[in-house]
């Protein structure tokens, strides 16, 4: 496919231009880490970041989210029923969107847009993006991407991909989407031929500068119960304090808890993000609480990126190997040693090759 | 450092071995750089596993809450305060403890140390007073206390006040700190300045309670934000909702807080949340000459009555 060659004046213009016909968010340095912001007029992404702390899913998936607003007003013809909010979405741009986070949204999706079920939140916001995504140079020391079914250069889940070379950039489109963010930005100088060989290069320089990796070739036939009897989890949890960072900050964490809020007479009802490592994940009006110690849901979330996920779907694991879990757990939790050691586990003789990451 | 470690896994296998404990909660090394793992030894082979450095600033009195039979713990000057405070609030008796007191010379500050390189830091290693931070195409030595962590900075409780061994000579305490200097700016703030100060504090906050789970306060079967009859906070990242969780865990925390940090160690948004606890660890010392931890037989202010209480209305 054709590549766009674009110099870095042309690049602030065609964001600029973009802006005319979309929301665009960017990589924005923020205190004193990089996240995903609207970007405003003349409002320029700062492209010298790893990866932003936050993955970019709350553009598509808000941490809250009103669905519904309602009346609790007796006199009012529409008392109690429940009113869809204005749910139509203008086109956006996600500029910046790295390939781990990028495959992110085609994974969600397989939960959030079924052909039995689609959310339609979620299906309009994804529907109405495009996703502009920017090749990894460098790396950080945590990624693993290589090993979770994408890599620095990984395409999927991208409408455009752009490749950096000093002050240049250059262009993949990948889906039609792609093709008129390009053209809407402007860029249309092909690059000359020889500048494939050279993003090849520098694509296999960016996958050999990942140094971390997970095994997950035997996850699969492994059968649940004796990955989910297994001996590790009560050690493996010890220091978990059940906060929701993994999860929160988890490019493919998608779950969520409904919520009325009721102020007067009339009321909203909302989604927030939920976190399965909070007791109240589980906690059933009865009392009872099926997962009622802390190494029951470490295991849970665990279990279901890198079991029940890859059973269900037959498309790999739940994880992009983005490393945010692992650069900010408070505890040090490393998905990367839980992988190796359900991986490697031998139920008959009980024990985990793995060690370590 | 190692000779900590050294004396630490020596005492850890001694008390497994002879049966004093049934575990030894330390630290083991993490899998990142500046990040120790909390750990729990039983046997010698894992207490091998303990370690010591400027790494250990997660607070490990948090796992001890509710514990049955006899545990060892590693604690430092404000685990071991903590400690106290959780005897003196019925949360583990001090007959059930084997102390391994490590006297303190101050944590690293990850996020101060992260913010001085523009490329991510691969390798810390420390060396006495000296650290060295190295990453793709730099290595810098500096030394331990301009990295410190800013409660360790201002520390004066450096050295465990309960223990039942140590794993290292007293250290000098700090003189002529002074803790509350920087409440002062706050402090000088209008009430619109103040509000506008703490709503840009928590811009950031993600609910994720990491603060709040990391503090060895926070043992409240159900925390005010998750109960639901009544519900007394929104679950939404309302700004009111937000702010009403921190200053309201603050405020659950006035008197007990021993400035250990780790709810600023844990924020993985790097919020500033001390911020919300020392205005009352300073009020708790001017009104009643009052540090928590510090003592097993001292009541702490707010659950005692004296009859010199500052306070008009109370007598």
């Amino acid at each position: 496919m054709k590549l766009i060659k674009i110099d870095r004046q042309s690049l602030n213009d065609g964001i600029e231009k973009a802006k005319s016909a979309y929301r665009v968010f960017g990589p924005v340095k923020e205190k004193n880490d990089h996240e995903f912001k609207l970007l405003e007029k003349s409002e320029m992404p700062d492209l010298d970041f790893q990866n932003t702390r936050l993955s970019p899913k709350s553009i598509i998936y808000p941490q809250s989210q009103v669905m519904f607003t309602y009346s609790l007003d007796e006199s009012k013809d529409d008392w109690r029923i429940m009113k869809e909010v204005e749910n139509v979405k203008s086109p956006m741009a996600i500029f910046g969107v790295r390939p781990c986070d990028a495959l992110a949204f085609p994974i969600v999706r397989r939960n959030f847009d079924t052909p039995d079920y689609q959310d339609t939140y979620w299906v309009k916001a994804y529907e109405a993006t495009t996703f502009v995504g920017l090749a990894c140079i460098d790396a950080c020391g945590t990624c693993f991407c290589t090993s979770a079914g994408t890599g620095p250069f990984g395409e999927e889940g991208l409408d455009v991909l752009i490749i950096a070379d000093g002050d240049d950039f250059y262009a993949k489109p990948i889906t039609a989407k792609g093709e008129s963010f390009i053209q809407t930005a402007g860029w249309t100088v092909e690059a000359e031929s020889s500048v494939a060989s050279k993003i090849d290069q520098l694509k296999t320089a960016a996958e050999s500068s990942i140094t971390s990796s997970v095994s997950t070739d035997k996850l699969k036939n492994k059968t649940i119960l004796e990955l989910y009897d297994a001996p590790f989890w009560e050690k493996e949890a010890f220091s978990c304090i059940n906060c929701g960072t993994c999860t929160y900050v988890c490019p493919t964490c998608w779950c969520f808890d409904v919520q009325d809020e009721t102020h007067g007479k009339s009321g909203i009802r909302m989604r927030n993000w939920d976190s399965c490592m909070f007791p109240l994940f589980t906690h059933h009006a009865s009392g009872h609480n099926p997962r009622n110690v802390k190494y029951e849901r470490l295991r849970q979330r665990f279990m279901h990126k890198l079991k029940y996920y890859v059973d269900k779907y037959d498309n790999g694991i739940q994880c992009v190997g983005c490393g945010r879990c692992i650069r900010l757990c408070p505890v040090n939790i490393d998905i990367r040693s839980i992988c190796n050691k359900m991986n490697s586990f031998d139920a008959k003789n009980n024990v985990c090759e793995a060690t370590s990451s | 450092m190692t000779d900590y470690t050294d004396k630490i896994k020596e005492i850890a296998k001694r008390v497994l071995t002879e049966g004093k404990v049934e575990m030894v909660i330390g630290f083991r090394k993490g899998t990142l750089p500046m990040m120790n793992q909390p750990h729990y030894a039983t046997s010698a082979e894992s207490a091998n596993e303990l370690i010591w450095d400027s790494n250990c600033s997660l607070n490990l009195a948090n796992y001890l809450t509710d514990k049955k039979g006899k545990i060892g713990i590693v604690a430092k000057g404000c685990d071991s305060r903590n400690i106290v405070t959780h005897v003196i609030e019925n949360k583990i008796k001090r007959d059930q403890l084997y102390i391994i007191g490590v006297p303190c010379t101050g944590m690293l500050d990850h996020y101060k140390i992260n913010s001085m390189f523009d490329s991510e830091i691969l390798k810390v290693e420390e060396s006495g007073d000296k650290i060295t931070i190295t990453g793709n195409g730099f290595s810098e030595t500096k030394s331990k206390q301009e990295l410190l962590a800013e409660n360790c900075a201002v520390c004066t409780h450096r050295n465990p006040v309960e223990y039942d061994e140590l794993a290292g000579d007293l250290v000098e305490e700090q003189k002529d700190v002074d803790q509350y200097a920087s409440l002062t700016k706050v402090e000088s703030m209008s009430a619109d300045e103040k509000w506008n100060y703490f709503e840009d504090l928590l811009s950031s906050c993600i609910r994720c309670y990491a603060c709040r789970n990391a503090c060895p306060l926070c043992y409240c079967p159900t925390c005010f934000v998750d109960e639901s009859r009544p519900q007394w906070v929104g679950k939404s990242q309302d700004p009111t909702d937000v702010k009403t969780f921190h200053l309201l865990r603050a405020y659950h925390c006035a008197g007990r807080c021993t400035d250990c940090g780790a709810c600023e160690r844990a924020c993985p948004m790097g919020i500033k949340v001390r911020e919300f606890t020392k205005k009352l660890n300073k009020d708790c010392l001017e009104l009643y000459g009052w540090e928590a931890g510090l003592s097993l037989d001292e009541r702490p202010p707010l659950d005692t009555f004296k009859t010199d209480d500052p306070d008009e209305f109370i007598k």
